[in-house]
Parts: C-alpha cells; structure tokens; sequence
C-alpha cells in the first residue's frame, strides 16, 4: 500500500520528469531500430545474393551479439565516451542480428518457380525484385523488425548506466536509493512500452499484409 | 471417352501456314548431366498449331520449352520466332509476347486475382480502364465470374480456379505464343479433364501458337494437333496424333503407345 502511494506521489510530483525520460528512451530506441534497419536489411539481402558474403557477415554479426550489451557499452567508453552515442551502438549491434537473419530467411524462402514466373511474364530484375522478391520477403522482413524494436526498448533502459537517459534513469535512481516505488515505475514502464511496441508491429503488419488475414 | 482436339491438320495444310517457331540444330548441356537436355533440335512450328511435347521426367521437354522465352539460352544453334533470331531480341520485351505456365502455377500470393491478371498490362502501362475491361474479359473467358473473385487473393481459390488464373494472366496481352509446362500436372483428373477441353475452346478460339508439356500421353494426344515425343534431348517423332500411334518410328514410342494400350486394357478388365 505504501509503495503504491509513493507511486502517486511520484507522478503528483515529477509528472513532467518522467515524460521527458519516458522521450529520451523512445528518441533512443527509435533511432537505434532505424539504423539496426537500414543496416540489416541490406546485410541480409547481401547475404542472400551473394553466398560467399553471407558466412562472413552472419558471423561477424553473430559474434557481436553474443557480448553482452553492457560489455559493449563498457568496452565503447574509451572509443566513443559517454552519452548516446556508445549507448545507440550497442543497441544497434544488439537489433542488427534478428533483422539480417530474417531479411536473409525471407528472401531465400521465396520460391525458385515464382521468380522464373515473374522473369517469364517479363519483368525486368528490378521489376521482379519491387513486385514479387521484396513483398513475399516483407512478412519475415517485419518479424525481425518487431523482434529487434522489441528488444531494443527493452535493453534501453541500461543506456542510463553511461548517462544517456531514459527510463533506464529512474531504475537506476531506485536501485541506488533502495527505492521499490522508482523500481517498479521505471521497469513496468519499459515493459508496457515494448509490449506497444510490439502490438503496433501487429496492426501495421495486418494492413500492409492484408493477404495473409483474409 | 477420349474427345479429339478436332483441329487435326493434314500435312498440306500444316505446309501452307507461316513458320511461326523454328529451331535449327540448337543444343543446350547442363553441366554434370549424362546427356544434352536438347540435342541438335530441329524443328518448325508453324501458326496455330497445338504442339504436345509429351515425354519422360529429365528428357528435356522443359528445357526446349524454357530455350523459347529465353529462360535457358542454348549452348549451340539459333531459335527464330517469325523468322528472327531470338538471341538479337530483348529478352524482357520478347517474353511479353509470350504466354508462359507452369505446373506450380506461380500466381503472386500478395496481389488479388486482379492485379495477378493485370501485371503485364500494367508493366506495359495500359490505362486504368482498358486493364480493367481485360481483366473482367480475361476471368469470363477462363470460366470465372469476374465480380466474385477478382478481389479476392490467390490462397482463397482451389488449385484448378488457381490454374484457371494462371492461363488468364498469360493471355492477358494476347502473345501470339503459349508455354504451358505441365499446367494441369497437380490437378485432380476431373479438373483437369474440364480444364483440357477449355484450353481446346480458348485454343481454336483465338488462333495462338501452343506449346504444351505433359508427361501423360493420354493428354498429350488428346490436345495435341501435332505430337512431338522427346527422350533423352532428341525428338522421336514429331507427327499428328494418329500418324504417332498408327506408326511409331522408335521403339521407345512403341512402348510408349503399348503401356498406354495396358492400362486402357486394365480399365476393360474391370468393367
């Protein structure tokens, strides 16, 4: 009871310092999700023309995930400093991997026969790629995506550690003070937003592909 | 019972007509295969013809048919549609002109019926209106009710109203040539009886050249005006229906025609 009274009083009093994080850590994880997109999709298509390319990119990229966001963070701090800057990068690094491997799945699942079709109906590469290669990879293409917005709004918080704010902030402020109500605000916070996160992924992907709910 | 293309030519008439297809002495070899897929083809199609390429799985019938929408280009020897050389065309432009489909059918599961239908007359940029008249044209003409499934997605139809769309979609520019590679292979036997004797009706309806691949020599010869049996890349024959199974010059042909023979005769046995 009193956690939940200290909770109110939280917002009674700080209201306009808590948007300014909840901002902070939506700029950061949107911005990171963009740039974890423009990288990955392209990677991944890469990988899937050329085959040789593939087991270097996935590797490279499979290695970096598998050290530990706050390693990395730790590790850019002589490189990059503090701020946002080291903070982006690790999350970029961390969101890269889902989208390349599943630009990388989508467009290799496309079938042999349907793109013979499309060359036999006469369309030109370009044509081929924009009207059937890209859409019938777009459905894993988002997967990815939501996986990596995903897991990007939910590490952002450990940003606040080199002081790039966010939600992350607060949880920090209540693990130093010992303070369950900060806590609780701070974590059910960036959980509730990923949770958004995701559904809007699920609203956006049942209009852009309208084919596979009818 | 077995109802004839009735288009059946005799040899002067089949003389008479324009050479629409030609090959001359063309070869294609995949690497790491025994044979050559096509070896040293000649051939000459000429304007109107149902032409069946009935042969075996890996005699080359879908190669030869793939030579001619330059899917596959040859190792040797040259292709002439309306007596031009092939290989000197765009190879975009000249698959515009000509009608391809498959056995998997290969209609782009995130477009409507419609715009599966209209995708080369939209490449080509036809107008709004015109693209619309043909495509309620194009699904009366295959036997689909236009205003009940143009708007609806390919994953809504059963395989032979997909394969129905498929023909649709290539004749929608009216290419002078048809490839069908197997397109009723994966189709039921009731289906694909209905669908044989529409292709037939489009067939002598619109006067196009036809190609068609099957492994089924019942079809081969009930479709076919002219019959050419393939095995291991070579032609075998190349004759009318009753010419093929009055007088079969290879003793593969034979066999062919005598398994034919067994399995009607099986069917006797049981009536």
């Amino acid at each position: 009871m009193e956690v939940w009274m200290k909770i109110q009083m939280y917002f009674q009093n700080n209201l306009s310092e808590y948007l300014v994080c909840v901002r902070e850590h939506l700029v950061i994880s949107l911005l990171s999700f963009l740039v974890a997109a423009c990288i990955g999709i392209p990677f991944g298509y890469l990988c899937v023309t050329n085959k040789k390319t593939e087991k270097y990119v996935m590797g490279f990229f499979q290695i970096l995930r598998i050290i530990p966001s706050l390693a990395i963070l730790i590790l850019l701090i002589p490189v990059m400093g503090v701020g946002v800057k080291p903070a982006m990068t690790a999350l970029v690094i961390l969101a890269i991997p889902p989208v390349l491997m599943n630009t990388a799945a989508g467009f290799s699942e496309v079938p042999e026969f349907m793109i013979e079709t499309a060359a036999g109906l006469g369309m030109t590469g370009k044509q081929i790629f924009w009207k059937v290669r890209f859409p019938q990879a777009l459905p894993m293409i988002l997967a990815g995506m939501k996986t990596a917005l995903v897991e990007i709004i939910a590490s952002a918080a450990i940003a606040a550690k080199i002081g790039a704010g966010g939600l992350g902030g607060i949880i920090m402020t209540g693990l130093s003070l010992n303070r369950t109500d900060l806590l609780l605000i701070g974590g059910i916070s960036v959980a509730l937003m990923s949770l958004a996160a995701g559904l809007l992924f699920y609203q956006a992907e049942k209009i852009i592909l309208k084919y596979k709910y009818v | 019972m077995l109802q004839k293309n009735s288009m059946t030519p005799s040899n002067k008439e089949i003389e008479d007509k324009e050479t629409v297809i030609e090959f001359r002495n063309v070869s294609k070899h995949f690497p790491g295969s025994r044979f050559a897929a096509v070896n040293r083809l000649n051939l000459k199609i000429r304007e109107g013809e149902f032409i069946t390429i009935l042969g075996s799985s890996g005699c080359g019938k879908t190669t030869l048919l793939k030579l001619v929408n330059r899917l596959y280009e040859p190792d040797e020897g040259e292709i002439l549609l309306f007596g031009e050389p092939i290989h000197k065309k765009n190879p975009v432009e000249l698959r515009r002109g000509i009608g391809y489909v498959i056995q998997q059918i290969g209609l782009f599961p995130h477009m409507t019926i419609e715009e599966n239908v209209a995708v080369v007359p939209n490449l080509l940029k036809w107008e709004k209106k015109k693209v619309a008249n043909r495509v309620d044209e194009l699904l009366s003409l295959v036997g689909l009710d236009p205003d009940e499934y143009k708007k609806r997605y390919p994953s809504q139809l059963s395989g032979g109203q997909q394969q129905r769309v498929g023909l649709a979609r290539a004749l929608a520019v009216e290419p002078k040539i048809m490839l069908l590679d197997e397109p009723f292979g994966a189709l039921d036997a009731i289906t694909r009886t209905v669908l044989q004797e529409e292709l037939v009706k489009i067939h002598q309806g619109l006067q196009k050249t036809f190609l068609f691949v099957t492994h089924d020599i019942n079809e081969a010869i009930k479709l076919g005006s002219r019959v050419i049996v393939m095995n291991e890349g070579r032609i075998l024959q190349f004759a009318t229906p009753k010419e093929i199974v009055q007088n079969p010059k290879d003793p593969f042909v034979e066999q062919l025609i005598r398994s034919a023979r067994e399995q009607e005769k099986l069917w006797e046995e049981l009536l």
